[in-house]
Order: C-alpha cells, then structure tokens, then sequence
C-alpha cells in the first residue's frame, strides 16, 4: 500500500471579539452570540456571506444543556449558507487549538475545502446547576405517573436540597482549582514573583505595542462597544504587579497574585482554514500552513506531575515527528494561563533530569531566545476565555509568520484542565 | 421620538391645522424602485430651433418605454426643453410659452429639466445672457413648483450631446427625488459611454469602494451601490468593526477596516481590491466627522482632527487609489453645503468640505487622471435625515428640514443615488461637478 502525502491545509485569517472581563459588557451575551458575532466579523472579512463551508467545528468549556448544538445554531444565524455544517467540540483550554488541528486534518485529507475552527467561553453568562439532591428528586417528579406520586415525592424535598451552582475553576479529581495546582507546580520549579510579574507587564506592554501599530485591524471586530481586550493595561509595570497579594498557594512562598493570573474572561474566536486551491478560487492570501499537532496528557492525580505541564510532553514530541528542534522557530506562543505556566514549562525544557527522565530524551531540549516569545501579547493582557484562545492564538501567530516570509515557523502551546496540552507548528505562507 | 413636522401634518389634528394655517406640508416623494418605469407618465419635450438634444432625448424616452407628449396642455409627468440653439434672451419666450402652462397640470413629484449650453462658450454677449438666464429661471421654478416635484438644468457642452442622456435619465427618474435647483455640467466623456445591459443593474459587475460605511449616508451608499450591482469594500473604523461587519455581510460584500487617517490607508485598500476583487473600478470618499465649536473657541486638535478626516486624509489615499483604479473609474467625494453656504460652529467641517469641492474639480481636470477616463465629481447633502441630524436641537432641526422647496428632510438614500449616479459607466461626461442634494435648500443657493 502506498500512502500519498497529504495536501497543505492554509490557514487564511482569523477574527476575534475582543476579550471582555467577566460581568463586563458581555455580562448579558451568550456563548451562541458572541461566537455568531466572531464568525460574522470573519465572513465580512474575508467575503464570505452565502458560502457554503465545508465545517465550522467550535465549542465551549462551560456551557448550557440548551446550547447542545451550539457552533451549528451559531452557523444557522450567521451570514455563511445554511448548508454549512458544524460541531461541537469540547477539550477544556485546548479546544479552540483542538478544532483547528481537525479541521486541518479534514482539508489536508480531501474530506473537506475550507473549514472554520474557533472556540468561545463566556464566564459571565453561566450556567446555574441545583444541588445534586434537588436534581435527583425533580427528575423523580418529571417520572412520576399521578399527582398524587408527584406530591409525595414533592414532600420529600427539603430545604438543604435548595441551592444553586455555577461551574467552577476545579478539578473534580482533586478539588484544588487550576491556580492551586499550578502553585504547587510554580514552587517545584522554583518560579519567582519577580519572574513572573516581569512576563506579565510584558504581556500587557506587548499587547498594547501590536494595538498600536494596527497589528489588530484584520483580526478583530468591535462588540457590544468592546474595540480592545478589556483585561489590557498598557501602562502595566513589574513595579505595579509587585503590590498586589499572592491568591494562588499559601504562606511565605506563594507568588501568583490576580495580576500574573489570566482573570476569567468572555469571548469568541474563529480561524478561516482552507485548501491552498480553495483559497486561491477565493481570491484569498494563504497567511500560513497549518503543519502538525499533538495532544498529551499527564497524570496530575496520581502522578506526580502538574496539572499544566502537558504541553511539555507535546511539543517534543511533535518535533520529533516533524525532525525539528526547539530552537528552530520565528516565535514562539506559550498561553499564559498564569505567568508561572509559561515559565515552568521552559524551565522544564532546559532541566537535564526532567528531559532525560520524564521526556525519554537523550539532553534537554534547551532554552528558547525569549524575544521571541508572546511578542504580541498573550492571555494574561488579552485575557483567556477557555475555548477562544486557541483561536486567538493561531490566528494572530498566522498572520506574524506571513509577514515574516515563507518559511518561517512558529510554535503553539496550550495548556488544559484534566491534565492537558495542544500544541501545534505553523508555516509562514 | 423627536417630533417631526413633516409626519405631523401628514394626518390627523396635524393636517387639519396645517390646511387651516395654510401651511407647507410635505408631499411623500417618488423614490427609486427596482422594476418601476423611468417617470410615471408622458414626458413633453420641445425645444428652441433645431432644438439637437430634444431629439437625443425623445430617442431615450422611447427606448426607456416613456410617452412623449408634444402638446403643453396635457397632463404630463415632466417636460424637458432643449434650450442649446438660443441666440438671444427674446428665445427665452420658448420656455415660458412651453413651461408655463405644463406646469399648471404637471404631476406630483414632476420633473422640469431645461438643456442649455455653457454660457463662458457663447459666441455672443446676447447669447451669453441668455444662456445664464436659464440658470435663474430654472431655480425660480424649482421655488414655484408643488407637489415634490423639481427642476434643474443641464448645460451641456457643444459636441457633448451624447453624454446628456445619463443626466436626463437621472433627473427624470425617483434617484433624483430630492435634487433640485442643480446645474449639471456636460462635457466631452472621458472615456467611452456605455450603457448598462439592464438600467436597473447600472453597476453590474463593478467594484465599488465606500469609505464611512457603517453609518447613516454611507451605508446607504453602500446599499444603493450594492442594489445596482456592486460588490462593495465597506471601509470603516476598526471601533466599528462589528456593525461594519453586518454592512458587509449584508451586501455580500467585504469589510475593510482601517482608519482613513493613516498613513496607509490607501495602500491597504488597493491591496485589498486587487487580492480579493481584481481591483476596483469606484470609490467613494464618505468618511467624515463634525468637531463643532465656534471658531473663538475652536482648539487646534479639534481643528486638525476635522481637516484631517474629511479632506487630508482623501488627498492622501489618492495617491495611491488613482494610479491603482481601473481606467475608465470614477470617484466621488462628499461634500457638504457647510462648504458652500458655511454654517456657524462649523468653520473647521466647512473648511474641509468646501476644500473637498476645490479637489473635485481640480482632480477632475487632472492629466493622469483625464488620460485614466476617470470621473470625478462630489455631492453636497443639505438636511438629510441621518442620526447625526436626530440630535440637532429641535428648532434648528426643523427650520433645517422645512428650509427648502421641498418642504422636508432629505433621506441617506438620495444622497447614495446620486453617489450612483455619478459612479455609472454611461455618465462619463459629467465629471469636475458638485451636486447638491438638498431639495432647494434656502441656505447658500
């Protein structure tokens, strides 16, 4: 049997909403709204009203039951032809980068032409979920067969079974939120506050540098009066993130404050992918290839790994496959879920014991020139709405790699709950 | 809701009270539809002498399916005098025999459009009076006339004939409701005339880029472009990139967003025309802001910001638009009539819209451009009913729609049909010409 190689899936540009704060203006919009006004913004860009897509594959992390088809009813009130298809899909932070990989996998098979891959999250427009033992009892009612058996049931209800619940930042494994986790990984990596507060006004001054130069203009559309991510402060400093107080791990060592946290976020992402003929029959500029990804997944619960360290376990192995080294790369796109992630995971990459021992290489995978990294900014300016950074992510890397020049490369790395990562290599077009 | 005049009287207690006082009440004007006929009714054309263009015209009449009436006693829907062989003011004797009675049984929402020729081309002083005499009683009929209807004039060159056509098919027809008073301009075309496969689709094919496109006129231009046939580049702000968005969602079109100040702007709109439309062939120059301050209190930024929007920043991306246009393109400017009559707190907005006036005309005669067969020409919108005049405190908004010889506001879509009108392939010998859109305004005539 011979296998033909496959075809390069292009990826031809992005759009985004910018990132609200939650209960900020988005308090009132649902994930289906924003998602269908990130899609509107990139059908308008790119021309697109009344064309029939091969998929569009979005998601969310936290969403309602009523939203069980969510991309598609996004998809039915959007400009694009009613004939698109569309699924959800849902891998906690990895999603948005998740969808991109599948779409690229579908074009680069021939299943499919062009393809839209996104994510949205609203942290504001949650959910609300009874307690567990209203539940139980109500679904009994919805079973009973007279009134009479209602009303018994109904009497069986009381008031400690009242309450309500929203989702929340935790792991159901363990019962320590994602920030506790990652404390205790920040503190086996010996990560400091002053590290960490420094790559966090960095974020903000980066983010704030490419609004200013337009970077932007063709990656974003206004909403609900939003024009720039809410989170950002471009007059952020290491001096000023050094007076807030430590959230995240206790005592004397704790050292991840609200400022290198990424806060929770509303928001929507989505990535215009497509054959290289597709998009030349659309007149559209290919930015850049969607080359390779690679998901990994950790034992955080009985391991004795960090829950966000998965990504260091992806990103060697996607190089071997794709015969390249860490340092063979134009930029580099860690999601700072917290400030202290990013830095442990390169920590890890440069550890001797930890790439030998845990990553069953031969040395370490190395340093990466950090001037290369996040050089736009990343989640802790633009802030992170689980499902949309990856979106975000692959659509602004897109365009810096087309304007680097073909060939250059750029890596992504994104970190998920329940112990997992995405990551993925980019080509310049 | 903001009270409206013209909808009071409309009805009710309102046109009861209106009637009594005798006063104006505003006639819903015949607008633009797909499908409908060129003017409803017969139109008369005469004329003086061998009258050449009469001729020209009742050749298009019939080919638009349009009656024409000989006599001035019927009832007609328009009457078009060719007025091109006067000698003397006594000719002028033609056009009251011919108009004067047409207009006692002229229908609503009626035309009057009276052919001259330029009176600076006359052989004679006699002939020159004569021919500036047309200006002054066209625009005294525009005052006298009822019913919405309106009257203007086209002067047409010697030679030019031909591009008259686009002109009267204009004025006759519901895209020129709420133009009156006008003086229309003809010259030899710059390029070839064609005429549109389909008068409905006058833009058929064409690529039109709309600067300004989100709000009020300039969507409109965009609808109205988009209506007859254009794939649009909605240009905006990107602090308006979602509605933006639904513009050009809606029309099937592109969003561009960038800001028109930067320095740019034009490359990344020809950039953007050329990858993903093959070029452009129209572009209107909408965007525009109002700093409004009397100019003792005016601040240099408020100053600037306004220059640099509404004029500066369309000398700028033509530099870069004109060598990238398709040959035979057109552009059109928005002016306004702060430009022509100034407007008190507006001496900033004036200078920039009657600096825009100052460049149409001089782009118009412009070699490259000339040589490129590209039109230029700019509209001056007088009161239009947009948001931005929602928030005009109410008397000056009403003295501002009752103002003019139409008794009302005008709507976003006039403005965008004669922004149309200006962008057809069949009007290449109208170019250097500003239009008023303004029902006869009173304010700077």
């Amino acid at each position: 049997m011979t296998t033909a190689s496959p075809r390069r899936a292009a990826i031809l540009g992005g759009n985004r909403i910018p990132f609200a704060r939650q209960f900020g203006p988005y308090a009132k919009a649902s994930n289906q709204d924003m998602f269908t006004a990130a899609l509107e913004g990139l059908v308008a860009r790119y021309g697109l009203a009344g064309e029939r897509l091969g998929e569009v594959v979005g998601g969310a992390v936290i969403k309602h039951s009523r939203d069980f088809n969510l991309t598609r009813e996004a998809v039915l009130g959007s400009s694009l032809a009613p004939e698109t298809t569309a699924f959800d899909v849902q891998q906690a932070c990895g999603t948005g980068l998740e969808n991109a990989i599948l779409v690229s996998n579908k074009i680069k098979l021939g299943q499919i032409e062009s393809g839209i891959a996104g994510g949205v999250d609203t942290a504001s427009d949650a959910p609300i979920m009874v307690t567990e033992k209203l539940r139980q009892k109500l679904l009994k009612i919805n079973r009973a067969k007279s009134t009479v058996d209602m009303a018994k049931v109904a009497l069986e209800i009381r008031p400690g079974d009242f309450g309500v619940e929203t989702p929340a930042n935790t792991e159901p494994r363990t019962g320590l939120s994602m920030g506790e986790h990652m404390a205790i990984t920040a503190k086996k990596w010996g990560i400091t506050r002053e590290a960490q507060d420094e790559l966090a006004a960095l974020s903000h001054q980066n983010l704030a540098a490419a609004y200013d130069r337009g970077f932007f203009d063709d990656l974003m559309t206004s909403y609900l009066g939003l024009a720039k991510d809410q989170n950002l402060r471009p007059d952020s400093t290491v001096e000023k993130l050094a007076k807030l107080k430590p959230v995240f791990g206790k005592g004397e060592g704790a050292t991840m404050t609200a400022g290198n946290s990424t806060p929770l976020t509303d928001g929507a992402s989505a990535v215009l992918l497509g054959s290289e003929e597709w998009a030349a029959a659309h007149n559209i500029p290919v930015q850049a290839y969607f080359v390779d990804g690679e998901v990994a997944a950790v034992d955080y619960v009985h391991g004795d790994e960090g829950l966000l360290m998965a990504p260091a376990y992806a990103v060697p192995r996607l190089l071997a496959r794709q015969g390249l080294s860490l340092q063979d790369f134009d930029y580099y796109e860690i999601h700072e879920a917290f400030a202290s992630t990013v830095l442990s995971t390169m920590k890890a990459w440069e550890d001797e014991e930890f790439c030998t021992q845990r990553l069953g290489l031969e040395k370490p995978l190395g340093s990466i020139d950090r001037s290369k990294l996040n050089v736009n900014g990343s989640s802790l300016a633009a802030g992170h709405p689980f499902a949309a950074t990856g979106g975000r992510i692959v659509a602004s890397l897109a365009k810096m790699l087309h304007e680097k020049g073909p060939g250059s490369r750029g890596l992504i790395s994104i970190c998920a709950a329940g112990g997992q990562g995405v990551v993925a290599i980019l080509e310049g077009a | 809701m903001a009270f409206n005049y013209g909808q009071f009287v409309s009805g009710g207690v309102g046109k009861q009270l209106a009637t009594t006082l005798g006063l104006p009440r505003p006639t819903k004007l015949r607008r633009h539809k797909l499908g409908a006929s060129l003017v409803p009714g017969e139109v008369l054309v005469a004329g003086h002498g061998d009258a050449p263009v009469a001729e020209r015209v009742r050749h298009l009449l019939s080919e638009a399916g349009v009656k024409v009436a000989t006599s001035p006693s019927t009832s007609v829907a328009g009457v078009v005098l060719d007025l091109t062989a006067i000698e003397t003011p006594a000719d002028l004797e033609t056009l009251r025999g011919v108009v004067g009675p047409a207009l006692k049984t002229l229908a609503p929402t009626g035309r009057v459009i009276v052919i001259g020729r330029p009176p600076e081309s006359a052989t004679s002083v006699a002939q020159a009076a004569a021919r500036r005499a047309v200006e002054g009683i066209v625009r005294s009929i525009g005052k006298e006339m009822r019913g919405g209807g309106t009257a203007n004039t086209v002067l047409v060159a010697e030679g030019a004939d031909a591009g008259v056509d686009a002109t009267v098919r204009f004025l006759l027809s519901g895209r020129s409701a709420y133009v009156s008073a006008q003086v229309f301009h003809v010259a030899k075309p710059v390029a070839d005339i064609a005429a549109p496969a389909d008068w409905d689709l006058p833009l058929a094919g064409k690529v039109a880029v709309v600067t300004g496109a989100v709000r009020g006129i300039g969507a409109a231009i965009a609808d109205t472009l988009a209506r007859d046939g254009a794939t649009i580049i909605a240009v905006d702000v990107p602090q308006a990139g979602g509605p933006l968005a639904e513009v050009a969602n809606r029309l099937g079109g592109t969003a561009l967003q960038l800001d028109v100040t930067a320095e740019d702007a034009g490359a990344k709109i020809v950039e953007h025309a050329k990858a993903r439309h093959g070029g452009f062939d129209i572009v209107v120059h909408n965007a525009g802001i109002t700093r409004d301050k009397l100019l003792a209190n005016t601040e240099a930024d408020r100053w600037d910001s306004v220059l640099q929007v509404n004029l500066l920043s369309i000398l700028r991306m033509n530099e870069a638009l004109i060598p990238a246009i398709n040959d035979g393109g057109h552009i059109v400017n928005v002016s306004s009539i702060a430009g022509i009559a100034g407007n008190r707190g507006q001496t900033n907005y004036a200078a920039s819209k009657a600096g825009v006036i100052g460049m149409t005309q001089s782009l118009a005669a412009d070699k490259t451009v000339v040589k490129k067969g590209i039109t230029v020409n700019a509209v001056a919108p007088g009161f239009i009913e947009t948001e931005m005049t929602a928030k005009v405190p109410f008397a000056t908004r009403e003295v501002g729609r009752l103002m003019n010889s139409l008794s009302q506001g005008g709507q976003p879509v006039d403005v965008a049909e004669t922004i149309g009108f200006f962008a057809w392939d069949a009007n290449r010998g109208v170019t250097g010409n500003v239009v008023r859109v303004c029902g006869q305004m009173l304010m700077g005539a």
